[in-house]
């Protein structure tokens, strides 16, 4: 339970942050990092946490942006990046660059708690 | 707290935060910062725009007198209705932001030399230097002055540049363009010298081509016989736009020939090595005409315009419609600076073509010493001025280019500038561009011409870059006149280096403008220009060297229209979508008589069999558009290529008229022979099938990879100026070339083409290859490619502002109000 809220509130609270453009895009990380020491887990239960929030909140908003686009930005950013013009594998490492960060974040609050 | 484990998840946090917070190399250039660009609430995605596309019905915005409304129709053109200048020219700034800022900034950056400041590259300080060297700020900030000493044209420009400042303060950071997040950088606010850095550019692009350089280099190796003979001052097939046989009136200017031709200009040596890093397209041309109505089904005239410029995403070009109570105007507008160019409005239609005239030239400066402070000029030490440019690069310290500015403008070759001149010598640049000139004044007033005097007086303070301006108005007047601001030449000068000791080798006049070639409804009932050269040889001023001006899509233009009665807009465009290779035409006979077809294999006929039968069209699935042109690229090579490969410095090769004429007009073409083999003489004929059977070899291998077919080895495409492919459209399937109407090649072609009817109420039709967004995210960032790529056009809606709010293909409808 303790797991499910933490990354409720981590994705909630990381896209709240992201609401404002004079923080930076990282600003997340700070979040992550702040409920993870408000409810403290075992660290690599908090990386996870961290992890699964991000990545569930960047690839939630991606898709929400990308289905009304009908993937035309996404198909070309695709093959910059590249990634073989594949729209959904660029949704997926958007997730995966995002849960990274977040996972890493929540990881260093969890150390902060451990004794 | 576990510190160890603390202190590594730590660092191993920020480490990875700024990894993916700063640019990476990637290759030459750098990827995006990209925890940033992939960040959903920051990044690309926010560039991803709905396809169902909507805008807000009322947009608050500070800077606007009255309420401006404005349409959009289904194509996303902007119809905008405002009760005042300011307001019109403030929301197409605006509009012209919101759609193309990026393109708008980059383009100025070119102009301005500050690419290094967001590229930071190498190859990008090249560019700047080169720019900044030839005197393009220099030159802005003389126009500048000038357009704003005019009432009309400084409240044009800076209610244009608040409009756009007001869309570049009301951006959030995450509604920057695509590009910007790309490149990792940000919009800075627009300026009024903005806008006159890129009328720079346009000039530059339109009349920074005359290659002084190269050509010397040639006539050098060559000699000075041999270069005439290559590069001759006529063409037999030239039709010009004012036709043969016109009488011209006693010239004003009574032009003055340097007595010391020979010695000091014709004979001089030089050895240039370097070339400019951006040269404008060697066919950026374009077709005008205009009918009359004793020619047209509906009585009226029809003018048509399509002019030729590099193909690229987002478009050069922005269609819209401006109506206030005064005028009400439509076509094709700049993005980066106020009014229509290219269009029409209630009474008459107007278009341009590059006059292609030569208005930029060299001359070699003798220093006293390496500082520059003096140098010799009518026998005598003269001080020079200096200009600093200070150019910006990212992440690096400032570079100034120090330059010395004489009477005949920037040395932009000198000493510190690596490796032009192998022999060290300085080198100074006079172009019109560089003059003060006030080319908005001409368009803002063209935009509310009501007929044929309006028309002459608007264009008659045009300076630079020099145009061919159709007109034809609803009372039935069709005109063409060449106009720009033209030095009164004699003949060959400026085709090379000039000294700059020698006042008598600097500019006179210029021609007075009542003397520019000038044709108003001419007996034959159509006036054209193709870029071909505009008066015969009667004229009594030199044009600039007969290659600038290929003759071939005037002349098959000229003998259509001729032919042509009862026209239609319909007829038009397909006159101007025409394939038929009138150049072709005139080879095939020769090329046939020449070629010995008994020394051929049964292989090598095929493709002669596609040859022969060929239509003389460059339709996209001809394949005898692609035998005649493998063909004749192999003639040229096996012509020419002898001599010019033992050329050490950059050259010019020969123009297709020289060397077809060549085969005409002389059997024993001296260039014909090889001069690798010294025991033999070649001939015409020799060349024609050693280069027939290369072609054939070449012909088989293009046959193996299925790319036969014309628009398979044409291969448009438009590009995005950073070069990624999936920002642009590639391979399409399209007809057209060099010398047809249809101008059409890889990446250069028909930028814009438009066909009006004069009748009372217009009947108009356009298309670009691009799309009204410059957004790669969005739905309308190249709509018309297709339609284009096909040779369709649209319908233009030319709507009054009642009509416009009744009609249903009007999409969207904002309201700008102030607050």
């Amino acid at each position: 339970m303790k797991f499910i809220i933490a990354i409720i509130l981590t994705a909630l609270l990381s896209f709240a942050v992201g609401l404002f453009q004079f923080f930076p895009w990282w600003s997340f990380v700070v979040c992550a990092l702040i409920v993870s020491v408000a409810i403290p887990q075992k660290p690599w239960k908090g990386f996870v946490t961290g992890f699964v929030a991000l990545f569930i909140l960047w690839i939630v908003l991606a898709c929400i942006i990308d289905i009304p686009n009908e993937h035309i930005l996404s198909k070309k950013v695709a093959q910059i990046i590249p990634l073989g013009g594949s729209y959904i594998l660029l949704i997926i490492v958007t997730g995966i660059v995002g849960g990274l960060v977040g996972g890493l974040g929540a990881l260093t609050g969890s150390y902060i708690r451990q004794k | 707290m576990r510190i160890v484990p603390l202190i590594i998840s730590a660092v191993a946090t920020a480490g990875l935060v700024a990894v993916l917070n700063m640019q990476l190399p990637s290759g030459a250039t750098k990827t995006p910062r990209l925890g940033y660009f992939l960040s959903p609430q920051h990044g690309f995605w926010q560039n991803a725009e709905p396809v169902t596309i909507d805008f807000p019905e009322a947009i608050r915005v500070s800077g606007v007198k009255n309420m401006v409304d404005v349409f959009f129709d289904e194509r996303l053109v902007p119809h905008v209705y405002a009760e005042s200048n300011a307001d019109a020219y403030f929301i197409q700034g605006y509009i012209h932001a919101k759609f193309r800022l990026w393109q708008m900034e980059f383009q100025t950056h070119i102009a301005g030399g500050r690419l290094s400041e967001i590229l930071g590259d190498s190859s990008s300080l090249v560019v700047d230097k080169y720019f900044r060297r030839l005197g393009m700020v220099y030159g802005a900030e003389k126009s500048l002055k000038e357009i704003e000493s005019n009432p009309q044209t400084r409240e044009a420009c800076d209610s244009y540049t608040a409009g756009v400042n007001a869309y570049i303060k009301s951006l959030k950071q995450n509604q920057v363009p695509f590009e910007y997040k790309l490149l990792d950088y940000s919009p800075e606010l627009w300026t009024n010298l903005k806008t006159a850095l890129f009328l720079k550019l346009m000039s530059y692009d339109l009349t920074g081509g005359t290659d002084d350089l190269k050509y010397t280099n040639t006539k050098n190796y060559f000699g000075y016989d041999d270069f005439m003979k290559l590069f001759p001052n006529v063409q037999d097939t030239l039709d010009p736009i004012i036709p043969r046989g016109t009488v011209f009136e006693k010239p004003a200017i009574d032009v003055k020939t340097p007595v010391n031709l020979d010695s000091v200009y014709f004979n001089r040596k030089d050895s240039f090595a370097s070339t400019p890093p951006i040269m404008p397209n060697k066919s950026n041309g374009s077709n005008n005409w205009a009918v009359a109505g004793s020619k047209t089904k509906s009585g009226r005239p029809i003018l048509c315009n399509d002019p030729h410029l590099g193909l690229r995403f987002p478009s050069i070009w922005f269609e819209m419609q401006i109506t206030t109570p005064e005028y009400s105007t439509y076509g094709a507008s700049f993005p980066g600076s106020p009014a229509i160019v290219i269009g029409f409005n209630d009474s008459c239609a107007w278009g341009v073509t590059n006059a292609g005239r030569d208005v930029k030239d060299y001359y070699e400066i003798k220093f006293k010493d390496s500082t520059m402070q003096e140098y010799w000029f009518e026998n005598s030490w003269k001080q020079s001025e200096f200009r600093q440019e200070i150019i910006k690069v990212k992440g690096k310290p400032d570079i100034t280019e120090r330059i010395a500015m004489t009477v005949f403008g920037p040395v932009m070759y000198d000493k510190t500038y690596g490796g032009a001149s192998k022999d060290g010598k300085y080198y100074a640049v006079r172009w019109k561009a560089q003059d003060a000139s006030n080319e908005i004044n001409t368009f803002y007033k063209l935009n509310r011409a009501k007929n044929y005097l309006d028309y002459v007086e608007a264009i008659s303070t045009y300076q630079c870059p020099g145009q061919n301006f159709v007109f034809a108005s609803k009372s039935g007047d069709i005109a063409i006149r060449q106009q720009g601001s033209f030095s009164a030449r004699w003949k060959q000068q400026g085709d090379f280096v000039m000294p700059g000791f020698d006042s008598t080798y600097m500019w006179q006049g210029p021609i007075p403008v009542k003397e520019n070639p000038q044709m108003t409804n001419p007996e034959r009932g159509f006036v054209s220009s193709a870029n071909q050269q505009s008066v015969d040889a009667t004229y009594p001023y030199y044009l600039g060297r007969a290659g600038n001006f290929p003759p071939y899509r005037g002349f098959i233009i000229n003998r259509k229209l001729a032919a042509m009665n009862n026209i239609t807009p319909d007829d038009m465009k397909l006159l101007q979508t025409d394939n038929y290779n009138v150049f072709a035409e005139i080879c095939k006979p020769v090329l046939l008589k020449y070629l010995d077809e008994t020394k051929l294999t049964a292989e090598e006929k095929r493709y002669l069999d596609i040859f022969k039968s060929w239509n003389l069209r460059n339709d996209a699935n001809e394949k005898g558009a692609t035998v005649f042109q493998t063909f004749w690229d192999s003639i040229e090579m096996q012509t020419w290529g002898d001599e010019y490969s033992k050329m050490k410095l950059p050259a010019i090769w020969p123009d297709e008229s020289s060397l077809i004429e060549s085969f005409i007009n002389d059997s024993a073409y001296k260039f014909a022979d090889d001069i690798n083999t010294p025991n033999k003489k070649e001939t015409i004929a020799d060349v024609v099938l050693a280069a027939y059977q290369k072609a054939a070899k070449q012909l088989a291998k293009m046959e193996k990879t299925n790319k036969l077919e014309w628009y398979k080895v044409k291969d448009t495409y438009v590009a995005h100026p950073t070069k990624l492919p999936s920002l642009g459209r590639y391979h399409l399937n399209t007809g057209g070339g060099a010398h047809a109407i249809n101008a059409t090649k890889s990446d250069h072609g028909p930028s814009w083409r438009m066909v009006v009817q004069l009748t009372d109420k217009i009947e108009a039709y356009c298309v670009y290859p691009g799309g009204q967004s410059g957004n790669p995210g969005s739905r309308y960032y190249d709509t018309f490619i297709d339609t284009w790529a096909a040779g369709r056009y649209y319908s233009i809606i030319f709507a009054k502002k009642q009509e416009a709010r009744k009609d249903d293909r009007m999409k969207w409808h904002i309201s700008f109000v102030n607050g």
